[in-house]
């Protein structure tokens, strides 16, 4: 039988005191405040399971959370199609090589609320590009009063901001693929379909996978660019589970409920993320 | 610690998986596991299986928040239940 020299384990004393100080002892009094009505440090109450009770039962969350999922589900079904389409195209060598990478890191590079601000100018109708041009072509656009205008320019604003992402792990899983692969799919006359299908898409399966679990765990999360662009309007329509928080955590100052609130969000992420990553190493162990 | 605003149950629910997390270790020190196929669709190690027992008690205790006006006990007492067999047979 193999031995493992556990002296290793020292060595990750420091990232475990560092996530104990940044999350986990957070994540406890998050825990703590959750059972609690709290008005100041000194008054409080305990209240048990009632926040949680409350929570489950109330539509605002019910509302955010299927509007949460039916944006993380649109824009993992968009960008992860586009950026292998975006991958397949970029050139394999020559001076077109560097010359994409940096146009599809320029997106990445861009701050969230300067992202947000940009479509909100993009998106007017009387100076923004992208607002003017569809209400040249006679479509009635307006993302500030219409919920379809906002949803559509909060999706196309994170294609924007996060295509390039998916884009370059792509890209990079593409490299990787030896040239005999193409070279034995030429002699077999394999159609462009067949090259796809059989040699890039397998050879692409982990990075996607990590693609997958970024895009879904940062849309899931999603705040800002939302938040600058629509203030979460029109009425709520595009009031995502963070922005629901915050209004609880810091514009009612409700604490226990807000408490409640992200541990109920926090167990949603950890199911899907455990999910992704078992499915992940569930591949590599197979192979 | 007073920031922390700590509680009897939170204490005693914190203590618990703390001291899960150091009989597991002491455990796996004394008389290592290995990496085995239950009923469960994957292969999982000892720690996995404590993992997906303790989230799917997080998540039979929220359903039973949600669904149904049951005592919490009794949530805890399937929970329990569950974990014992993911466990034993996961």
């Amino acid at each position: 039988m193999k031995t493992y020299n556990n002296k290793a384990w020292w060595l990750v004393l420091p990232v475990f005191v560092l996530v104990a100080f940044s999350a986990i002892i957070p994540m406890m009094t998050v825990v703590n405040y959750s059972v609690q009505d709290i008005f100041d440090p000194s008054t409080r109450y305990f209240v048990g399971t009632e926040w949680y009770r409350e929570i489950l039962a109330d539509p605002r969350l019910h509302d955010s959370l299927v509007r949460q999922f039916i944006y993380s589900f649109c824009v993992l079904a968009i960008e992860v199609p586009l950026g292998i389409i975006v991958a397949l195209s970029m050139p394999r060598r020559g001076l077109g090589v560097p010359v994409s990478l940096i146009l599809l890191s320029l997106p990445l590079l861009v701050p969230w609320n300067v992202v947000g601000t940009i479509w909100q100018i993009i998106g007017r109708e009387d100076i923004g590009l992208y607002g003017w041009i569809l209400n040249s072509l006679g479509l009635d656009y307006n993302y500030a009063s219409n919920p379809r205008d906002a949803w559509i320019t909060v999706l196309v604003m994170d294609v924007w901001h996060w295509t390039s992402l998916v884009a370059l792990l792509c890209y990079s899983g593409l490299r990787s693929i030896p040239d005999v692969y193409y070279q034995a799919a030429r002699i077999d006359r394999a159609s462009h379909w067949a090259v796809f299908r059989f040699i890039q898409l397998p050879k692409l399966k982990n990075v996607l996978l990590i693609a997958v679990m970024l895009r879904f765990m940062d849309s899931f999360m999603i705040y800002t660019e939302p938040f600058v662009l629509t203030g979460g309007g029109p009425g709520t329509a595009t009031t995502f589970l963070s922005q629901t928080l915050t209004q609880m955590a810091l514009g009612q100052f409700d604490l226990g409920r807000a408490s409640a609130f992200s541990l109920i969000y926090f167990l949603i992420i950890l199911l899907v993320t455990w999910v992704f990553y078992t499915a992940m190493t569930h591949n590599d162990n197979k192979e | 610690m007073g920031w922390m605003a700590w509680t009897l149950p939170t204490t005693l629910f914190f203590a618990g998986i703390a001291a899960l997390l150091v009989a597991m270790t002491v455990w796996q020190t004394v008389s290592p596991g290995r990496e085995r196929k239950g009923f469960l669709p994957l292969t999982t190690s000892r720690g996995d299986r404590l993992f997906i027992g303790l989230l799917a008690s997080a998540y039979g205790h929220l359903l039973v928040l949600a669904l149904t006006d049951w005592p919490l006990w009794i949530a805890t007492a399937i929970c329990v239940a569950a974990m014992a067999i993911i466990m034993k047979w996961g």
